[in-house]
């Protein structure tokens, strides 16, 4: 390719945008539209992701020691615990740090532990936390049968509910990224199908002198460009706004709703949006013009 | 310029249909050819052969030097810059000047901006349209479409020219007019293959005639005219 031809495609290419301009606002309108739901369906699927993991790692074992125990002993298990394969980490609360605070609770004034008649009825705690909320329940069973544990609580049944729900979410929130982004594809192809279609005489005349193949194609690569990028770049500025606007009254009003603020993903998905809407205009003209390139 | 040995089209569909059958022709560089003969006879798949818009069944066509059953996909573009193309319906881009619908043509086979401008206006000259480069063709009577068609036929210099019936939709002043323009540029040398029904065309123009009848030459003829084949 020459670079006169150079020349020639990029002033093809904005004379055909600016002629057929009902054409190119209804593509680029397409274009923003199916990229703003998509963009959205995936914004909220990770926001689902974050509620999921923000509660998933807020979840620990508590485990009781036999109150008979004696503190060596107690110390000592710290290293079995941890060697069971997914713990993270395990915190040993003694019987005495355990009253403190809940006498705190109680108010400052209160002597709890005279009236229980100088006796400290709680056991020595180990909290632990895993490295992954699916190995809770696995890491419950393991320590139950280690010796001198009198009780492990995590939640049991709350636990594995809130587990499947979250893995319940995230399949379905792939499985509608998936299904909006084919939709959007689909969409946009036919759209650029029909501005092609509309210039099918254009692309016979430019076979029959003589044009190569990818001379004629590279004005409908950039008008699919073109027409894909400005849409995409509407839908991500459109969802930058809203998603600003959401963030901060989500975060006056119902403050305790974790949302995912996380500005590195966030440019991530804008810049996903505009590869993906530029990709789609570009290989959606390219599909189409290949049936008049037959000649 | 152009050889045909034992050429014959098929056109595969529910029901066979036999376009030509066993074409042996040759046309030497130069030449002014007409090809008659009733419609259906098979004349514009004769030139659609030419210009490789398709391929023939059976049988052996050399164009320029080159076997076009031979030429690979990406060869084709550069046979069809040496052949020009005037069709019936004129087959202009409605939202382009006459200008733009000339140079267009050089675009399309990337000939420097520079030369474009030089080269469009002097065959708009030649044609006799200089004076309405910037009209959009619909403000055209349907002899001056034509006359920007044949501009676009030439532009690029083309060693054949072929008109498939250039004169169809003309009134006679006009069919004239194309017909002394294109005489005019098969003088520099240019073949010239017209695909017609117009008698009485052929008969004033004494030139060489192709007559073909149900897809198999008929008759052959120097300074020919048309007359109807049994």
């Amino acid at each position: 390719m020459k670079l006169s031809s150079i020349g020639y495609s990029l002033r093809d290419a904005f004379r055909s945008l600016w002629r057929n301009k009902f054409m190119t606002l209804a593509s680029v309108a397409t274009v923003a539209i199916s990229m703003v739901i998509l963009g959205a369906a995936w914004i909220l699927v990770l926001n689902t992701e974050y509620l999921a993991s923000t509660m998933e790692s807020e979840l620990e074992i508590n485990v009781y020691l036999e109150k008979e125990l004696t503190r060596d002993k107690a110390l000592e298990m710290k290293d079995k615990i941890q060697k069971i394969s997914g713990v993270e980490e395990a915190f040993f609360v003694p019987k005495e740090e355990g009253l403190e605070a809940m006498e705190e609770r109680f108010g400052e004034d209160s002597d709890l532990l005279q009236s229980l008649g100088g006796v400290n009825p709680l056991p020595d705690v180990y909290r632990i936390k895993s490295h992954d909320a699916d190995f809770v329940p696995q890491i419950a069973s393991e320590l139950a049968v280690l010796e001198g544990i009198e009780t492990v609580r995590y939640g049991q049944g709350f636990v594995e509910k809130l587990l499947s729900l979250t893995d319940w979410l995230r399949t379905v929130g792939l499985g509608v990224i998936f299904a909006v982004g084919l939709a959007a594809i689909f969409l946009i192809a036919t759209t650029i199908r029909l501005t092609v279609f509309a210039r099918r005489r254009e692309v016979t005349i430019m076979k029959l002198v003589g044009a190569t193949n990818w001379y004629i194609r590279w004005p409908f690569f950039l008008e699919g460009m073109i027409i894909g990028f400005s849409g995409a770049f509407l839908a991500v500025m459109s969802i930058y706004f809203i998603y600003d606007q959401l963030v901060q009254n989500i975060s006056v009003m119902v403050s305790f709703v974790p949302i995912m603020t996380d500005q590195e993903v966030l440019y991530n998905i804008y810049k996903n949006l505009l590869l993906m809407g530029t990709g789609i205009g570009a290989l959606g003209s390219a599909v189409s013009l290949h049936r008049f390139l037959k000649v | 310029m152009i050889k045909m040995v034992n050429v014959s089209k098929v056109y595969q569909g529910e029901v066979k249909v036999r376009a030509l059958s066993h074409i042996n022709l040759q046309i030497d560089r130069g030449e002014f050819v007409f090809i008659v003969g009733p419609s259906g006879a098979g004349k514009s798949t004769l030139t659609r052969l030419i210009i490789r818009e398709e391929l023939p069944t059976s049988g052996q066509i050399i164009v320029g030097g080159r076997s076009l059953p031979r030429l690979k996909e990406r060869e084709v573009p550069l046979l069809r810059r040496k052949i020009g193309f005037i069709f019936q319906d004129f087959r202009l881009l409605m939202e382009r000047t006459v200008y733009e619908n000339v140079a267009f043509a050089m675009e399309a086979i990337e000939i420097p901006r520079s030369t474009v401008r030089e080269r469009v206006p002097a065959v708009l000259e030649m044609v006799g349209l200089k004076d309405k480069m910037s009209m959009y063709p619909h403000e055209l009577s349907g002899g001056q479409q034509q006359r920007v068609c044949i501009a676009r036929a030439v532009v690029n210099d083309p060693l054949i020219i072929i008109a498939d019936e250039p004169t169809g939709n003309l009134d006679p002043d006009n069919s004239w007019d194309i017909m002394r323009i294109l005489a005019a540029i098969n003088k520099r040398g240019t073949t010239i293959i017209t695909a017609t029904h117009d008698r009485e065309m052929v008969d004033k123009m004494k030139r060489r005639v192709i007559a073909l009848s149900d897809g198999e030459i008929v008759r052959d003829e120097e300074r020919g005219t048309y007359r109807n084949e049994a």
